[in-house]
């Protein structure tokens, strides 16, 4: 297997060849979105003209209280003398450092429920559906409300705060997890290959750890990129309510935006408009990223080449080719209530 | 907040189900197991939601510890018995809850239900309207990009749909306001009604909370104008929300159905295009739709919260905010917990709608 | 007269990830009036896509060259408008899966009118009017009331018969049948092709079946076209074709379709002596798989006798829903047993725990229908066939049982660098003989196999059923073969067991049930089986006809 052969079986890597047109077109704007804020975010204190919770120059004279964009300050000042442009940087720091964290702590507990829940079944599968789906039917800002109460009492000031933050849409995340890979534990389970290793007398462990988990994670990639954009619109929620974390403990949209509300009613847009900006941009390369892997997952959704524009293509040979027209459809899509 | 609408994954043919088909009256008993589905689901959020708030301490010195002395905040914690062990506290609150009753919020002395009552038509309202512009941009569109698939106008609809959605409701809120209250000033920036207005409609007899109906009962159109050009802005930040997983919803189940054999049976037999997605792939695709559509009624609730606070717009979630500001954890958990109680009764009923619709269960 | 459908040198191409693939490369052919037309070929000949190129029903993906008659006019470069106005009235489509080709949330009334209401004006009553006669002419009882159910509550054969009403409705020249009855039962199959059959007679109406199953062609086809990857190799008079084909292929194929009472008596083994023990032994045995909630539970398989004794193969035969496979999945540990009793190896399935059961499960073995998944899609085949050894102690790790591997690959004809492939770059017969060294791999004393050849196409079945006895003859394995297909079973067991409905209706040696069957659903079952001989299969319809009538 060649280098590039091995490359093409990388996620994302692989979707990004294997896709066209549109979907191709929609994919590398979501990569080249979420890219430059990795690269904001990693290289913030070099790109950010002043520090986070900076309220004063190097010469000593304070900012300007909600300044207009200027040569000192390209972005103005908030109403607290901060400037707009560094705190917009800084935060992609802050979103990633929450994203990751939140991923870590839920990928984890989810997908292991998950996949014990979906391939034991049973009473324990059971209770855990039951609780997944009320956690999953309830308002997520709401329990992260809740969530966060409970980590920091509503009154982050450390980067602890961050961590609260991280957790609370953790809390949130689980469920989620937990929904998709039992799905697919028990979609797997199902498979003959699985009973093929019971009737060997494989122990449940291996079959589960061997033969389930590996196969039910396909759809991990996908979830992950919807779920991180959701904990930065979690998080900036959180901050907009005032739960979030203190400006000068690191740098928040949600916070900025939360400050900038009566400044709107008084025509100040510069304090508004950079945070908000910054979060619809990063959610929508997140998302973006998140739909095509989604499309390109989905049989029934994926975009094939045109026969006659498809000539002298590498594509790299996928396992479900089909030719024959109408194959690989799932016959029964909306029979998936299986709740009661 | 758009996890909501992650499809299930593309489920492959599962093994040939051995399940018998459900005998005759089947949707009596789907409609009773899903009914008593919601008490598991309300117990689980409540106990969930008291654990939460109680584990790291009592609410009182959450909302006054360090404004009053230690002895008096002592004494206070005691009358309101959270000195007890927390499984009484817990088995109390049940029996509260059981009987309708949420409790009393710390700020004001007042009980959870009355502020439900109050404040509740608002959200309502700003929920209804929402959901109105959401169906109204959502459907059509999201039919649209399913028929146009994979072309231009699928394109910016789809874009237009993960914008939507990728801008968290409170900025489109200031957005909105920016635009249209402050620079063109053409729309109010925020409230439900004119000062003026507002005074004539608290003074009316049993008012129902819901502008709308309340302004039609004065019976003056001045009023009635008013109310409805401050709900225009709400409406729009919230259902754009909700508009663009409606889209998405719709859009891919639409070509999901598409892609099924019966509709290229009917195709076979002359059908139009047309008729094909508007007749022979809706139906079927909205089964799952209307499932997903009970899921948004969460995000909807979470979404009033911050719409509320952003237009100052007097309703639950406005005073969920307010109680979180002063730290009123009481209040905070009733609310919570009633929501709760709200949320599984309406994902009940949409349920039930989807069940209604799908004649495998219905027969 | 001219040709209802005439197609001229027809290329269809795909646009797959790979590249361009052919798939329809140069095919003529044509239909006359009042004419069965049978296309037959295996998976990927080409067959489907060229009736679909018929009515513009391929994928956005596929490009259509050369030129297709409708009744005189090339339907291939119409679209939109003109393309509708031919689909339905100048040829109509009858699908392989009824229960797919209707849509679940509308009555079939509905269904039917909507076809109507596309290519006339017509009133509300007129169309219920016309769907309800054409749901009479198809043979569906009480079509007043019946046009107003939903497709859920029809069976299988009934679904069918709505869609050739669908299509009949239309009142097209050419109904394209693409293979209608593969999805059924065979005794459901037989319905449908004299409903078929009759309605060429009663209408007129020219058929073009698709089809791979030569007995089917041999009861319906008047004329037969044979199709290999893309091409039209062969085509002529159905009594030509199956008494002198001229391609080698051709020959192939129909020498590879198994026949009931192929065997010869010399061939068949002596019953083992009465002293050779049970390997499984079931007495009464009930299965129910439990209902949920309030729901009663479903009796699989009611009040079952069978036993099978060391190195004996038993076929079990049944149509969809009779059983057959529960009992397998039973005996292998996989499906609790209710009451009754089941002994394997002497071990009581009821109440027995996999803790108890797993030691036994080295002396069984099991190949599943399905090649396709029945294969860790992340693990090389020599894994695969290595996880038994490593499960059961008896290597370390898949590397140190290769050896083993190799051998076992041997065995089922498969060359070792095979072990290194990952299982979806074999073919479907490939697999299924992977599937057999793994099986295999403890040298089991019971070998499980659930419809192991009916995913594959029949030349490949053949050589896998080859395979399968010429290694039980070595092994000495005891076997319960299971299949929906007697002439299958026929070629291998020494004994079949007829399931009906969860009730074992009959069992005996081979030879007995197949030549003088006792139970009447034995004797239906044996003669709605079509045989690939156009001139034995008359008489055997109207045989079964007669038993159709003397039932009734």
């Amino acid at each position: 297997m060649g280098v590039r052969a091995r490359l093409g079986r990388l996620p994302v890597i692989r979707q990004v060849r294997q896709s066209v047109g549109l979907q191709r077109g929609m994919l590398v704007a979501g990569l080249v979105i979420t890219g430059v804020f990795a690269i904001l975010a990693i290289f913030a204190p070099l790109l950010a003209p002043y520090g986070f919770n900076q309220l004063k120059g190097d010469d000593g004279v304070s900012f300007g209280a909600q300044d207009p964009p200027s040569l000192a300050h390209p972005f103005g000042t908030t109403v607290g003398g901060y400037d707009v442009l560094s705190r917009v940087i800084w935060g992609s720091q802050t979103a990633f450092f929450v994203i990751a964290v939140a991923i870590v702590l839920s990928i984890f507990a989810g997908v292991l429920l998950g996949l014990v829940s979906g391939y034991l079944g049973g009473w324990l599968d059971r209770v855990l559906v039951v609780i997944a789906d009320a956690v999953y039917a309830f308002p997520t800002l709401l329990l992260a409300i809740v969530a966060a109460i409970v980590i920091s009492h509503g009154q982050s000031n450390l980067v602890g705060g961050v961590f609260a933050a991280a957790i609370s849409i953790t809390v949130v995340f689980i469920p989620q997890y937990f929904r998709v890979i039992r799905a697919e534990a028990v979609r797997v389970k199902a498979e003959a290959f699985v009973e093929s290793a019971k009737v060997i007398g494989a122990s449940t462990w291996r079959v589960m750890f061997r033969h389930v988990l590996r196969n039910s994670t396909r759809t991990l990639p996908l979830i992950l990129t919807l779920n991180a954009s959701e904990a930065i619109l979690t998080l900036a929620a959180l901050g907009f309510l005032g739960f979030g974390i203190e400006p000068t403990s690191a740098a928040e949209w949600g916070y900025d935006l939360n400050r900038s509300i009566s400044d709107v009613t008084s025509g100040i847009w510069w304090t508004s408009i950079f945070p908000g900006a910054a979060i619809v941009l990063i959610v929508l390369g997140l998302t973006l990223i998140g739909e095509s892997l989604n499309d390109l997952a989905d049989p029934r959704l994926r975009t094939r080449r045109r026969s006659s524009d498809a000539a002298g293509d590498d594509g790299a040979a996928d396992d479900d080719i089909e030719v024959v027209p109408g194959g690989a459809i799932d016959a029964d899509a909306p029979a998936d209530r299986e709740r009661a | 907040m758009t996890a909501a609408t992650v499809p299930a994954a593309p489920a492959a043919p599962s093994a040939p189900r051995r399940r018998p088909r459900p005998a005759g009256g089947s949707l009596g008993r789907y409609i009773l197991v899903r009914f008593l589905l919601i008490f598991p689901t309300v117990f689980i959020l409540v106990t969930l939601v008291f654990l939460f708030m109680r584990t790291t301490g009592d609410p009182i010195t959450a909302a006054l510890g360090g404004r009053l002395p230690a002895d008096q905040l002592a004494e206070r914690i005691h009358e309101a018995g959270y000195d007890r062990p927390l499984i009484v506290q817990y088995v109390e609150y049940l029996g509260h809850v059981f009987t309708g009753d949420f409790g009393r919020t710390l700020t004001d002395n007042q009980l959870v239900t009355d502020v439900l009552f109050r404040y509740g038509g608002a959200t309502l309202e700003l929920a209804l309207y929402a959901l109105l512009v959401a169906f109204a941009v959502g459907i059509p569109l999201g039919m649209l990009a399913a028929y146009f698939r994979d072309r231009w106008p699928d394109a910016v609809f789809r874009v237009f749909a993960i914008l939507c959605y990728a801008t968290p409701v409170f900025f489109a809120g200031l957005v909105l306001k920016l635009v249209f209250a402050v620079w063109l000033g053409v729309l109010p920036s925020s409230g439900r009604a004119g000062p003026r207005n507002e005074i004539a409609l608290g003074r009316l007899e049993n008012p129902t909370g819901v502008y709308l109906i309340d302004a039609i009962r004065l019976g003056d159109p001045a009023i009635l104008g008013d109310v409805l050009q401050h709900a225009v802005l709400p409406a729009i930040a919230l259902g754009l929300l909700t508009a663009g997983i409606f889209l998405r919803l719709v859009r891919t189940n639409v070509i999901g159905t598409f892609a099924m054999p019966y509709v290229d049976a009917a195709r076979s037999r002359g059908v139009s295009e047309y008729r094909l997605v508007r007749r022979h792939a809706w139906k079927p695709a909205l089964i799952p739709i209307i499932t997903v559509i009970g899921l948004q009624v969460a995000l909807l609730l979470g979404g009033a919260v911050l719409t509320e606070t952003t237009f100052e717009w007097k309703g639950l979630g406005f005073e969920l905010a307010q109680y979180l500001q002063a730290r009123d954890f009481v209040a905070v958990q009733g609310i919570v917990a009633l929501l709760a109680v709200i949320v599984a009764v309406v994902n009940f009923l949409v349920d039930i709608a989807a069940a209604l619709i799908d004649p495998r269960v219905r027969y | 007269m001219s040709d209802v459908v005439e197609i001229r040198d027809l290329h269809v191409d795909f646009a797959t990830d790979a590249g361009t693939v052919p798939a329809v490369d140069g095919v003529s052919l044509s239909v006359a009036p009042g004419e069965v037309l049978a296309v037959v070929g295996e998976s990927g000949s080409g067959k489907t896509v060229t009736s679909r190129a018929i009515i513009g029903l391929l994928p956005e993906t596929a490009s259509t060259r050369g030129a297709i008659l409708l009744r005189g006019t090339d339907v291939v470069p119409l679209s939109g408008a003109a393309l509708r106005r031919v689909r339905g009235t100048d040829a109509a489509m009858v699908f392989q899966e009824p229960s797919a080709a209707l849509n679940p949330v509308y009555p079939v009334g509905w269904q039917i009118a909507e076809g109507l209401r596309a290519h006339r004006r017509l009133s509300r009553a007129e169309a219920r009017r016309i769907a309800i006669d054409y749901l009479d002419r198809v043979g569906i009882p009480e079509p007043e009331s019946r046009i107003d159910h939903y497709p859920h509550q029809f069976s299988g054969g009934q679904k069918q018969r709505v869609v050739i009403a669908m299509a009949l409705a239309l009142e097209p020249e050419l109904i394209i049948a693409d293979e209608p009855t593969t999805a059924l039962d065979v005794t459901v199959q037989a319905e449908i092709l004299d409903l078929l059959r009759r309605i060429r007679d009663e209408f007129g109406t020219a058929v073009l079946l698709i089809t791979h199953n030569m007995g089917v062609v041999a009861d319906l086809a008047d004329r037969v076209a044979v199709m290999l990857d893309g091409h039209l190799i062969e085509q002529g008079p159905v009594g030509e074709i199956f008494a002198a084909p001229r391609e080698a292929y051709t020959r192939e194929l129909l020498g590879a379709v198994p026949r009931v009472g192929a065997r010869t008596s010399a061939q068949r083994r002596p019953d083992p002596s009465p002293e050779t023990a049970d390997v499984v032994r079931a007495q009464n045995l009930v299965i129910e798989y439990p209902g949920r909630f309030t729901r009663p539970a479903f009796r699989a398989v009611d009040g079952v006798d069978l036993r099978i004794r060391a190195g004996e193969v038993v076929g079990l035969v049944g149509e969809s829903g009779s059983g057959k496979t529960t009992i397998g999945r039973a005996i292998a540990g996989l499906t609790p047993v209710t009451s009754g009793s089941l002994t394997v190896f002497d071990h009581e399935m009821i109440g027995t725990s996999e803790r108890a059961f797993r030691p036994l499960r080295s002396r069984i073995g099991f190949v599943f229908q399905d090649p396709s998944t029945s294969f860790n899609p992340l693990l090389t085949i020599a894994q695969c066939v290595a996880e038994p050894l490593v499960v059961h102690g008896r290597a370390r790790d898949p590397r140190s049982a290769r050896e083993r591997v190799d051998e076992l690959l041997e065995a089922v004809q498969l060359p070792a660098a095979f072990g290194d492939r990952y299982p979806h770059e074999l073919s479907g017969g490939q697999r299924q003989r992977a599937s057999l060294a793994r099986a295999l791999a403890l040298d089991p004393e019971l070998l499980i196999a659930d419809e192991p050849t009916s995913a594959l196409d029949v030349s490949v079945q053949a050589r896998v059923l080859e395979l399968f006895s010429e290694l039980q003859e070595r092994f000495g394995f005891a076997c319960l073969f299971i299949s929906h297909d007697l002439a299958v079973v026929d070629l291998l067991a020494d004994r079949i067991a007829v399931l009906y409905r969860g009730e074992l209706v009959e069992e005996g040696r081979s030879e007995q049930v197949l030549q003088s069957p006792q139970h009447p659903y034995t004797q239906r079952l044996l003669a709605s089986l079509p045989v690939p001989d156009p001139v034995e299969q008359a008489q055997r319809r109207s045989a079964l006809a007669a038993l159709g009538d003397g039932a009734a």
